[in-house]
Formats: C-alpha cells, sequence, structure tokens
C-alpha cells in the first residue's frame, strides 16, 4: 500500500471511523519521565536497523486539556528521517493523546495492529513522558521498555512499587553524566529479588555506549510471564475507559459539570444510564 | 472554533531563526488544532514526505532568509507531484509585498508578515478548509485578496 493510503487509514482509525482488530507482531512501548532521552533512544535504535526492517514510530505528546489541540514535536530528535535509504522502511506518525487518559492514548492499539497488517515487522510505540504509576501502555503493547536516568532521587525509588514492575527491559540513559552507576546498582539490588528480573542496559546517545546492545535486543524482546495479569488488568481498565469517554453525552455532561454544577454521582448516573 | 486540523510548521532552508514558527505553531496548538512541528532546516522533499505521514491537511512555511521565493514554489511543486492535491499551503517570515503575487500563483494560499494577530491565522484555517483550496486546486482565492 502507498504512504498516502497508509496515512489516511491510520487518520480513520484515529477519529473512530475504521475498526481494526488484533494483529500477532511485537508491539514495543518505550516510556519513562519527560525529557529522559526517549525520542533520541528511538532514534539510534532507528539508525541501527537496516532497511529490511520494517519499523513504524507511534510518537506520542499530550492533547491540551484546555483547547484540546497539541503541539506533536518528536519528529525534530529523528534524525534517521534524513537517511535516504531507510524512507521507505521506516514510517513515523505523531499522534495526540485527545480525549485519553494515560500516556499512550486507547486509539494507539487500532494504529498498531494496523501498521502490522500492513506487514511492518515492529511497531515502536513512544509515550508521553510518564511517571511511577502509569501503566496505560500495558495494554497496548506486549513488550514494555523503561527509560530512566541519573539524578531521579535515591535508592528507595528504585524499591517503589509501579511502571518498573512490568518492564521487560530497562534502559538506563545519560550513562555521560554522574551517578548513572548508583542507579544501575540501586535497580539491580531491587530486582534481585524478583523472579525475573529484567536486563538493565547503560546507554547513552553522545557517547554512543550501548545503543548497538540496545537495537539488538530490542528486535528480539521476551515477553516476562509475571507480568501477564497485569497486562490484563490495563486492558480492561482502558476497555471500560472507552466505554466512558465515547458516550455521546460525555462532553455535555462535563459542561453541564463545570457551568451548572452538576454534582459527580449524578453525571456519573447520567453516563451510565 | 473550526473542526480540528492536523498542520505541519515547517522551516525550509538555511535560516535559524525560529521564533515566528513556533509562535505561530503556539497559536494553533492554543487553537484546538494538531501542530507537527519539524524542526529546522528541513528540505523540501523531507517537508512534503512529513505532510504525506502525518496526513496534515495545511502546511505552514516559515522563512526569513530570502529563499522564500525559490523555496515555497519548490515544496508546492513537490506536493502536487506526490498526489497531495488538496493540502492547503499557507506562508510567513519576512516575504516582501512585491514577492507575494508569484507565491499565491505557485499555490500559496495566505502569507503572514510580521505582526499578524494569532486570531487572523485561526480564522484563515478555519475558513480555508471549508473551500476546495488545496495546491493542486485550480481555485485562485487567497487570503486577504
Amino acid at each position: 500500500m502507498d504512504r498516502r493510503s497508509l496515512a489516511r487509514q491510520l487518520s480513520a482509525i484515529e477519529n473512530g471511523e475504521l475498526v481494526v482488530s488484533d494483529v500477532e507482531g511485537l508491539i514495543v512501548a518505550i516510556t519513562g519521565p519527560p525529557g529522559i532521552g526517549k525520542s533520541c533512544l528511538v532514534d539510534s535504535i532507528l539508525q541501527r536497523l537496516t532497511p529490511q526492517n520494517k519499523v513504524a514510530v507511534l510518537a506520542v505528546d499530550p492533547t491540551s486539556p484546555l483547547s484540546g489541540g497539541a503541539l506533536l514535536g518528536d519528529r525534530i530528535r529523528l534524525s534517521v528521517l534524513d537517511d535516504k535509504s531507510k524512507s521507505d522502511s521506516i514510517y513515523v506518525r505523531s499522534v495526540a493523546t485527545r480525549s485519553s487518559s494515560g500516556s499512550v492514548p486507547s486509539i494507539v492499539k487500532g494504529l498498531a495492529n494496523h501498521l502490522l497488517a500492513e506487514s511492518f515487522d515492529i511497531v515502536i510505540i513512544e509515550t508521553v513522558g510518564a511517571g511511577q504509576s502509569e501503566m496505560r501502555c500495558a495494554a497496548i503493547a506486549n513488550r514494555i521498555v523503561v527509560v530512566e536516568g541519573p539524578a531521579r532521587g535515591d535508592g528507595i525509588q528504585a524499591e517503589k512499587a509501579g511502571l518498573l514492575e512490568l518492564a521487560d527491559l530497562i534502559v538506563v540513559n545519560k550513562s555521560d553524566l554522574d551517578g548513572v552507576d548508583r542507579v544501575v546498582n540501586d535497580l539491580t539490588i531491587s530486582l534481585s529479588l524478583t523472579n525475573d528480573a529484567p536486563q538493565i542496559i547503560k546507554t547513552s546517545t553522545l557517547t554512543e555506549e550501548g545503543l548497538d546492545e540496545l537495537a539488538n535486543v530490542i528486535m528480539n524482546l521476551e515477553e516476562r510471564i509475571s507480568s501477564k495479569r497485569a497486562r490484563c488488568r490495563q486492558q480492561l481498565i482502558m476497555a471500560h475507559e472507552n466505554i466512558l469517554i465515547t458516550n455521546p453525552n460525555f462532553e455535555a455532561i462535563l459542561d453541564r459539570m463545570s457551568q451548572e454544577g452538576l454534582e459527580l454521582d449524578m453525571a456519573l448516573r447520567e453516563l451510565s444510564e | 472554533m473550526g473542526a480540528r486540523q492536523r498542520i505541519v510548521i515547517a522551516k525550509p532552508g538555511l535560516d535559524g531563526h525560529d521564533r515566528g514558527a513556533k509562535v505561530v505553531a503556539r497559536a494553533l496548538r492554543d487553537g484546538g488544532h494538531e501542530v507537527i512541528y519539524t524542526g529546522l532546516r528541513r528540505t523540501p522533499d523531507q517537508i512534503v514526505r512529513t505532510v504525506m505521514d502525518e496526513d496534515a491537511r495545511f502546511v505552514g512555511l516559515s522563512s526569513l532568509s530570502g529563499a522564500h521565493s525559490h523555496l515555497f514554489p519548490k515544496i508546492c511543486e513537490l506536493l502536487r507531484q506526490s498526489g497531495l492535491d488538496d493540502v492547503i499551503v499557507f506562508g510567513g517570515g519576512i516575504i516582501p509585498e512585491s514577492d507575494r503575487a508569484p507565491l499565491y500563483e505557485a499555490g500559496v494560499k495566505a502569507i503572514f508578515g510580521p505582526g499578524t494577530s494569532s486570531s487572523e491565522i485561526l480564522e484563515f484555517v478555519e475558513v480555508a478548509s471549508t473551500k476546495d483550496c488545496g495546491v493542486g486546486s485550480q481555485n485562485d482565492w487567497h487570503w486577504g485578496e
């Protein structure tokens, strides 16, 4: 299929005009806090793949809760797009979160399925900058890469429950900065108490440390068995939220809550009728 | 407010002055549109590829280097060659009055100079989105005529 039609169909899926069924295939979410280097790492991975690897990237940025608009700026970091030898094997699409909550809008599942059906070997989802308990990406991706970095708190942070527990791979980025070894150490100690601890890779897009290894590992990433139940949980929550936000009265009820003082429990009752 | 549009804001050529492009991107965002910002020093090929992959309805080109008379028509031509006839092109930056007629001729539908209000740009997007005025159309309407 030509790119023009592909792009159009993705828009139709995004606007809810086209529904896609699930497709087997590798969907990798790259998640982590804002500014940790997710886009640059995606660029590094794409740089290291050959033109035989067909890769699609769905780069998610937040929608303004005030205006409904969005500034989608992830393409700026993707210098691989200038490489003409890969211009047919790489497809990048910027996605706004729109009315979904969480770091990945639910519609991304449909986009990823469609891209896999269009014979892309792997779909990489770059999430919105996300914090400790932001696990929505687990409902969509079947592999999760969590990106961490230096100077993000003490060893207790590594012990806290949340996103790290769902990671199939942990990347500690910005290894050119001080303090990275301590972070790797803290994470290693914390994960040593779990049965199937994910691998930790230290990377720097400045010195290029670990980037070759990262690109290799990503293409053959195994799913951790222990996170299966957590994935299902996220899928269920996302499906339930979808029923809510696609309710035709959703926006009208929001207006009544903010302008006419409609109470929360009344709003819920109306939405579930 | 009109319907939400996907709009690429691009800086073709070699100039590094991106304040204007960022302000316009921000104004469109605050007007409820989804803006894809390409960053600096993009070639016409890269810009057209971005418009295609992102399925954008509009592309805004910013130039302050004086190369607009070469770059804007080239991008319009490439859009047509790539079958993106319904994409609406607008431009901004330092573009002398005497250079504007040929740009309109080439398919640019609005040119916004310094001092343009963000509400005017939003109004253009709303009006243009209801007209058949893509870069491949025969419609010779342009903003402010």
